[in-house]
């Protein structure tokens, strides 16, 4: 009788079916683990993190949620999210600019207070923090953009006639009034949100939103062209010829500019 | 099975050394952990910012910097490099806990303890079954899983989900819905597996047990001769595979408890009531030769 089947231990079966079960174990934690912090890592949009917050991938990998940014804001600006209640990763610092907006304390004691440098201690001027860029987001609605001469957002702007500036047109609809357009220039705006913050309108029409979303981006491959020449002192290529422009008929522009465009037919009567 | 092994937990321990002796350990254990949770919310209810921060990371008077270990091997790990503060308190509470027990940080400091505690005297007076016993080592391997998540995801991924730094946070910064989770810690200790959560899942527990590898304090079963095999240390202990080797070791075998599972809680010393156990260090290895099991009072209050 050959019963003789190449006997394994029980030992090393039980060893193997258990390791196989904590493996598969930490396997289905690991997972679940992976599922609930991808699902927690998209940041509200009105959610801003503190001056110096490195970016929000490299934020959630620095940040240990302590707290210190929190208790060390003089203003109580920031305030850590809630499980569950606010939108943020649980325990992470952020503001809502409506509720209230960040001081831009000279110091940056929030940045000071933190531990593991999550908050970029490289940030030693408070107008370089980038915490998000206001956006005119309704026209419509803007009270300057109307007409009226409401200018808040411009007025309380820490970085006044750089990070806002009026814009002046000419009002269509009244015919001779001005528009002074709120103008933000991303440059310089730190995203501080006490534009938005004082807005009058019971919604404001400039919000501060994070800059992923606020700015577009051009091609790495695009260049200016009236940039390029300046720097290079001349057209990058040589022997372009400058064609005239093509102005509105004679009798406009004709003598700043000549070459302007007559029509060959005559419109009827009343046309230009 | 002997008369005393049926007798509830702790009641001889009562009725001979009496309730302060009985209960010494559970006392200043949950004082401790109080206090510690105290220090924390001087600050926001009493506006005296001794401590400020949460166990994850704090400072203590404007000064001494303290972090979570773990924390922030999950933020190397996940390829950030912190700067020198929190690597700074990092080492300290390392060196602290390496020096007590890693797992002191589990039975005198984790405000999750008393809720899986709760958990366990309800369980107990439920006469619940004890359920779902997944083996002791499942933790590390959700210490594995935690580091491997991080690092694949860039996160520090268990302080999404870590109960103890939510609860505490949330007792400090505002609760949210933290006590959901904290209520699910609790049900599953209670319905689903006794002692399951800080005995058998906790990362965060594997991870100290492992600082304390060779810590200095340490329990010792000196008076092993003494035992009247009355169980109770086993029935109160929370990793009660630590005490076999200790209690039961043979001649010459070391009375001292040394796996690192042990919590050091002194539950043990309480409700023997024959006096076995004591606190001492890893390099006391004495056995006290006495077979006397009622150490005299003088004995008793040498201890």
């Amino acid at each position: 009788m050959s019963f003789a089947k190449p006997t394994l231990s029980p030992q090393r079966r039980r060893f193997l079916t258990d390791t196989a079960r904590l493996a598969g174990g930490g396997l289905l934690l690991g997972g679940g683990l992976v599922w609930w912090v991808e699902d927690a890592r998209s940041l509200p949009a009105e959610a801003l993190r503190p001056p110096g917050a490195l970016p929000e991938g490299d934020f959630l990998a620095a940040c240990i949620r302590c707290g210190l940014c929190v208790r060390d804001c003089p203003y109580d600006t920031l305030s850590l999210a809630e499980l569950g209640a606010d939108g943020p990763a649980t325990g992470t610092p952020y503001f809502t600019a409506r509720d209230v907006p960040c001081e831009m304390c000279e110091d940056i004691p929030c940045v000071a207070a933190c531990p593991t440098g999550a908050l970029d201690p490289g940030l030693t001027d408070i107008d370089a923090a980038r915490m998000g860029t206001a956006v005119l987001v309704d026209q419509e609605n803007c009270l300057n953009f109307l007409g009226l001469r409401c200018d808040v957002c411009y007025r309380v702007c820490p970085v006044i006639d750089q990070a806002i500036t009026l814009e002046l047109s000419h009002n269509n609809r009244s015919g001779h009034h001005a528009i002074f357009a709120p103008t933000v220039h991303a440059d310089y705006c730190t995203g501080c949100g006490k534009c938005e913050k004082s807005c009058v309108l019971p919604e404001a029409a400039i919000k501060v939103l994070p800059l992923r979303l606020a700015r577009g981006a051009p091609g790495d491959h695009y260049r200016k062209g009236w940039e390029e020449e300046q720097n290079n002192g001349g057209p990058l290529v040589e022997g372009i010829i400058d064609l005239p422009d093509r102005l509105p008929g004679p009798g406009t522009d004709n003598l700043a500019a000549p070459g302007g465009f007559e029509p060959a037919f005559k419109l009827p009567e009343g046309g230009q | 099975m002997k008369a005393k092994t049926a007798m509830p937990v702790g009641v001889e321990a009562i009725r001979t050394k009496g309730w302060w002796l009985a209960h010494r350990f559970q006392v200043l254990r949950r004082l401790s952990q109080a206090g510690f949770l105290m220090l924390f919310l001087l600050g926001p209810w009493f506006g005296i910012w001794w401590v400020v921060g949460t166990l994850a990371g704090s400072r203590t008077f404007g000064l001494l910097p303290l972090t979570d270990p773990l924390v922030l091997t999950q933020s190397v790990v996940a390829g950030h490099w912190p700067e020198l503060t929190a690597f700074t308190g990092a080492a300290i509470v390392l060196a602290v806990y390496a020096l007590v027990g890693g797992r002191v940080y589990c039975s005198w400091v984790c405000p999750i303890n008393p809720v899986t505690d709760a958990a366990y005297w309800l369980h107990n007076r439920l006469g619940l079954q004890k359920g779902w016993q997944p083996k002791r080592q499942t933790r590390l391997w959700a210490l594995g899983a935690v580091l491997a998540v991080s690092t694949l995801t860039g996160t520090i991924a268990w302080e999404m989900v870590n109960p103890i730094t939510i609860l505490h946070r949330g007792l400090i910064f505002g609760l949210g819905f933290a006590w959901a989770l904290v209520a699910l810690v609790f049900v599953f200790d209670l319905l689903v597996s006794r002692r399951g959560w800080c005995g058998h899942l906790c990362p965060v527990g594997a991870f100290y047990g492992l600082i304390g590898q060779k810590s200095l304090l340490r329990v010792s079963a000196t008076r092993r001769n003494t035992c009247d095999d009355c169980m109770d240390c086993f029935a109160i202990c929370p990793e009660n595979q630590v005490i076999s080797p200790a209690l039961r070791g043979r001649e010459g075998e070391t009375p001292l408890i040394l796996s690192p599972d042990c919590t050091n809680c002194g539950r043990c010393i309480d409700v023997c009531s024959v006096d076995v156990f004591a606190f001492t260090h890893r390099f006391d290895h004495r056995v006290d030769d006495t077979k006397d099991p009622r150490p005299t009072e003088a004995a008793r209050k040498a201890v």
